[in-house]
């Protein structure tokens, strides 16, 4: 499904990489965590998934297509099977739940009927069925990243990439918010997740691949956040 | 498109006093714009009027005007040669630029000047001897007159060549600097109109930067994204346009066609409806370009993959 093969970041007036030679599989179907202390390089490597930057050397491939070389125009069709969920959560202030799911779907031009049958659905799958009309700032921290993941999936991708969901979220709620993310990825959706909490990795026993200075240094199927 | 749509009218109502300034700004500058578009017309109708009927006049030796100290190549108080005479006529007649040629006598000169004058009292304050013979020249090409003139110029027996160019030339001068400078103007408030879209669409984009990362991220094309800015720069341009049609509509019916039909100088040549339609449909491409490449320019960082 994604594979880095031989995958070096450089950024530009910075001496050391980013990524340095990073080769990885992920299989359609599989959680992974990425773990790693910041700066690492589990950003960038969520984000050369989603092209917004390319590699300085080596391929990045996503459904047998190569990533890096890909025409700027292409970039929105590949974006569109893959879903994205922010430490911050990025949800448009002013408008309800229900339409911060549903300017996912909109901005693509689907049909009205369509945004009217997923977006509800997709509010109960997170278990917010009864909040659509809210507004963002009424919810607590964890039902608005409960709404970020609903943008996220509504439109059905093949991937989520979670970049640090439970960083601004309490025990507790970090809980429920992993529960969903499971959920998700038991409907054949890939979900690829950094993370700096070791509770949740340890818990979950999923694979787990820890960079340190751009380097792979584990990659563990049913690890922990820790070398066991 | 429901959804394009209500952005492009949220976005012109949030920046309200900002369109009402790009639209002010693109009305006046297109309008100008306009105007020397039709000032160029203008000068080409009356060129093309004027220089049809062109004619060389070579006005010949009488026995008083050499003594004037305007002698040309007279000799003193001597009247042409019949042979003189002769022989301008045979070079004329053969040069190759020359349409045909046409002798106006003194005693016609001033059967013309009565004519023209029939009304005024300085009909009687000359006589035919004070008149000059000529020869009136039809050019095939009116743009071709320097050959003719210069072959003719040193002929003894000529006083004086004139063609009407020398009359007409500094006019058209004075009409072509009034033509570029408005051109001038109206590129520099273009300019400044297209600046001023350029900072409203920016200022758009920026207040709308959260919705336009989301949109990037859940995979919308650039085309989309960039769908309301244009709508919305195109909103004001064509508001500017139409309203510079108008101002140029009623340049034509309130001016032109008013002072074309009152001052009676039916023999100009004055520009009519269509050419003002013209000069509109030049002015609506130029506001339509000035909308949209502003708004590209502007909103690409945005939109950078």
């Amino acid at each position: 499904m994604i594979t880095f093969d031989d995958v070096s970041k450089l950024y530009p007036r910075q001496l050391r990489p980013a990524l340095s030679h990073v080769s990885v599989d992920i299989d359609e179907g599989e959680f992974v965590f990425l773990v790693g202390i910041s700066g690492s390089g589990k950003s960038t490597f969520l984000r050369l998934i989603l092209r917004e930057y390319r590699p300085t050397s080596g391929t990045v491939t996503i459904d047998g297509k190569n990533v890096g070389t890909m025409r700027n125009g292409r970039v929105p069709r590949l974006r569109r099977q893959i879903g994205t969920v922010f430490q911050d959560f990025r949800l448009l202030p002013g408008k309800s739940v229900y339409d911060n799911v549903a300017f996912a779907l909109q901005v693509l031009g689907r049909p009205t009927r369509e945004i009217r049958e997923r977006v509800p659905a997709t509010l109960d799958l997170v278990g917010l069925g009864t909040k659509g009309q809210r507004l963002p700032e009424e919810l607590s921290g964890g039902e608005q990243q409960r709404v970020a993941i609903a943008r996220a999936v509504v439109n059905d991708p093949k991937i989520l990439i979670a970049d640090e969901p439970t960083g601004n979220l309490d025990p507790a709620t970090s809980v429920g918010i992993m529960k969903l993310l499971d959920r998700i990825n038991r409907r054949d959706t890939t979900v690829i997740m950094a993370t700096h909490d070791s509770t949740i990795v340890d818990q979950m026993r999923r694979r787990v691949i820890e960079l340190d200075k751009g380097l792979v240094v584990r990659d563990q199927r049913q690890g922990a956040y820790g070398n066991l | 498109m429901r959804h394009t749509f209500r952005e492009t009218w949220s976005g012109l109502r949030r920046n309200a006093s900002m369109t009402v300034a790009v639209i002010v700004t693109m009305w006046v500058s297109l309008a100008l714009f306009g105007a020397s578009l039709m000032t160029m017309q203008q000068v080409e109708a009356m060129k093309g009027q004027w220089y049809d009927k062109i004619e060389v006049s070579v006005f010949l030796c009488t026995a008083d005007n050499a003594t004037d100290g305007e002698g040309g190549n007279c000799e003193s108080a001597q009247g042409v040669t019949d042979a003189q005479r002769d022989a301008i006529r045979a070079l004329l007649e053969n040069h190759p630029d020359v349409q045909t040629v046409y002798y106006e006598s003194k005693q016609d000169a001033f059967r013309e000047f009565q004519t023209t004058y029939a009304d005024n009292p300085i009909k009687n304050s000359l006589t035919a001897d004070q008149m000059q013979d000529s020869f009136r020249v039809k050019l095939k090409d009116p743009q071709n007159y320097q050959d003719v003139v210069s072959a003719v110029e040193g002929l003894p027996g000529v006083q004086a060549v004139q063609d009407l160019h020398t009359v007409l030339d500094p006019f058209f001068r004075v009409l072509n600097v009034l033509k570029w400078g408005t051109m001038g103007i109206a590129a520099m408030l273009l300019l400044a109109g297209a600046l001023q879209i350029g900072n409203s669409i920016r200022m758009s984009a920026y207040t709308r930067r959260r919705e336009i990362a989301i949109m990037r991220l859940v995979g919308a094309s650039n085309l989309y994204i960039m769908l309301p800015f244009l709508l919305e720069a195109l909103f004001a341009g064509v508001v500017g346009i139409l309203l510079a049609g108008a101002s140029m509509a009623a340049l034509q019916y309130f001016v032109v066609d008013r002072v074309k039909s009152q001052l009676s100088i039916q023999s100009l040549g004055w520009i009519t409806g269509s050419s003002t339609a013209l000069a509109i449909g030049g002015v609506a491409v130029v506001g339509v370009i000035l909308s949209i490449i502003p708004t590209v320019l502007a909103t690409r960082r945005y939109l950078r993959v």
